[in-house]
């Protein structure tokens, strides 16, 4: 949730030319403060991804071990057995961001704006549930939404339940183990990551922006579209990757609360890494999901023109 | 209609609360599940009232120790993660040098790719060395992961520090030292308890990662996974409330503190 902290001034670097200069011993100072947490990134994080490239192009079994080929086809036979996993993955992902940004919005304007001294209650409110595990709260949902609840029946009641099976998002009588029970998981779990950067980009405008247009003839709606949304971009934008990116690479909800027909490729990649011991499809798996979630953050970020939310 | 307009003009405030209300009630759920005596072994459907769990909250084999056992994890992640996050942070934003663009990226991309990702290869790192799965490859996972959280909770709070106060603490004769532990560090502190916390939270109720780097260490969130297996017991649902409670109580009276400080130091 820290994307957030997109500082209104550019880094207060040490201003001015320095009065004499720098010793060699001063100099070496900012490497020394570097050197062990980027190291520890490099052997964990870094050197891991080159593991797994190399991985990803080997053969073999597990018996005989495995070797180096540069097997690229295994890509392409990933992608062709699973490629159904990796469509659900992103549908579900956009799904539940959409979903996030379109229920967390008003919170996040409730908060910024209409909740007086209520705001830091609310506040505390939106980030408690982090302090229960979220597997125990998304085995809640079970409860929720368990066949004959009464979330299933009101459903049933108003016929929601036939235009949603109509729709193929759930099935005619049941919301546990379809895609909508996913989704709403994953819209659950995900969606304080949304209304934290909303809020905290809302709550940076300026009231007399909203006074200025107002004098202007501006309808609230007007003010809205014209005024807050605009402002409120960063925090859409942050908002949106926060939810987005770990919701595509999740599987707990597509497990806990979907079905067989709708695992996601986190949980292809887990079994196949886990239970199967296929090496290479299981890393080739992750490096495609890494390379398309990569490609769509930077293509959105360019597009939103937001570059200096890192 | 008067009740259609007032609808119309507090539509925001309603689906502000409706939503509230989405992210509390699977919270609500955990709690009064919590005093249930389910039929099965699967605590889904209520059946009685009883205070069964709450009396034996470690009746369930593996529950407590696994709880202790992410505890620890948690301490030691955020201890490691603090204080190389901070130390990053600091460089970034105080001094210049060489390959900032990279060190930047280095820190961002970890939080730009999805778990599953960094926990697969970092498995693919461990099976080509030989590492014996377990407490310490889970450690490691978590400190490298919460690192970059806390480097971008630190950073953000320094780099909104006013320079100003460390050279008037140094034109008053303070040396290097006395300068950080008495100005600088103090000031920093806010932002260093955020990333911290932040890292606390992230360690102790990391799923996915753990999972992949576990072998058969079994840490809380992987205790839960496996009775979603196996059957949940009531006993998971005491813990989700009591944590709950606690975490609550705290952010409460730590508001109460605050706001009597503030308070006191009017005039």
């Amino acid at each position: 949730m820290t994307l957030t902290e997109a500082p209104p001034t550019p880094a207060a670097e040490p201003a001015g030319p320095p009065v004499r200069k720098p010793s060699a011993r001063r100099r070496l100072v900012p490497y020394w403060l570097l050197l062990p947490g980027i190291l520890w990134l490099i052997v964990f994080f870094a050197v891991p991804l080159v593991y797994q490239a190399s991985t990803s192009v080997q053969t073999g079994s597990l018996e005989q071990g495995f070797e180096v080929t540069w097997h690229f086809r295994t890509y392409w036979d990933a992608l062709r057995d699973y490629y159904p996993q990796f469509v659900r993955s992103l549908l579900y992902a956009g799904s539940a961001t959409v979903l996030c940004l379109v229920l967390g919005y008003p919170l996040a304007y409730l908060i910024a704006f209409k909740a007086g001294r209520w705001r830091n209650l609310v506040l505390v409110l939106v980030i408690a549930p982090f302090f229960t595990s979220f597997l125990i709260r998304t085995l809640a949902w079970k409860t929720i939404l368990a066949d004959g609840g009464a979330v299933v029946d009101l459903m049933n009641t108003l016929h929601v339940l036939d235009v949603t099976s109509w729709l193929g998002w759930t099935e005619s009588n049941r919301v546990l183990a379809t895609p909508m029970a996913v989704v709403c998981g994953l819209t659950y779990n995900f969606l304080p990551f949304m209304i934290l950067p909303l809020y905290t980009s809302l709550e940076r405008i300026d009231g007399r922006l909203h006074e200025a247009a107002g004098d202007l003839y501006a309808t609230p709606a007007t003010t809205f579209r014209k005024v807050t949304f605009p402002l409120s971009m960063p925090g859409v934008v942050s908002g949106t990757l926060l939810t987005f990116i770990p919701a595509s690479g999740d599987y707990v909800n597509a497990e806990l609360l979907g079905s067989t027909d709708t695992k996601m490729v986190g949980s292809v990649i887990q079994s196949q890494f886990l239970r199967v011991l296929d090496y290479p499809t299981a890393a080739a798996l992750s490096f495609i999901l890494m390379a398309i979630v990569l490609l769509t953050v930077t293509f959105y970020i360019r597009r939103s023109g937001t570059e200096d939310l890192v | 209609m008067p009740a259609l307009r007032w609808i119309r003009r507090n539509l925001i405030v309603i689906a502000g609360l409706l939503t509230l209300a989405y992210m509390i009630v699977p919270n609500v759920v955990v709690m009064v599940f919590s005093f249930n005596k389910p039929n099965g072994r699967f605590n889904y459907a209520w059946q009685q009232f009883s205070l069964d769990a709450w009396k034996d909250p470690c009746g369930v084999a593996d529950l407590c120790s696994s709880l202790s056992l992410s505890f620890r994890i948690a301490v030691w992640a955020t201890i490691g993660a603090t204080v190389l996050g901070t130390m990053i942070a600091f460089a970034l934003v105080r001094y210049r040098f060489r390959a900032r663009g990279a060190v930047n990226s280095l820190i961002f991309l970890p939080m730009a790719m999805p778990e599953v990702v960094m926990a697969a290869s970092l498995l693919t790192l461990f099976l080509n060395m030989g590492a014996e799965l377990g407490y310490r490859t889970v450690l490691i996972a978590h400190i490298m992961f919460c690192l970059s959280f806390v480097v971008t909770a630190v950073k953000a709070r320094v780099m909104s520090m006013d320079p100003k106060l460390e050279e008037a603490a140094r034109d008053l004769y303070a040396g290097p030292v006395q300068t950080f532990v008495r100005v600088t560090l103090p000031i920093a502190a806010p932002g260093i308890a955020a990333g911290a916390l932040l890292a606390f939270a992230l360690s102790f109720d990391d799923f996915i990662i753990t999972n992949f780097n576990a072998g058969s260490t079994v840490t809380f969130p992987m205790f839960v996974w496996g009775s979603a297996q196996r059957g949940t017991p009531v006993q998971i649902n005491v813990v989700g409330t009591a944590m709950f409670v606690i975490a609550v109580t705290v952010v409460l009276v730590g508001q109460l503190v605050a706001n009597r400080r503030k308070n006191n130091a009017r005039p």
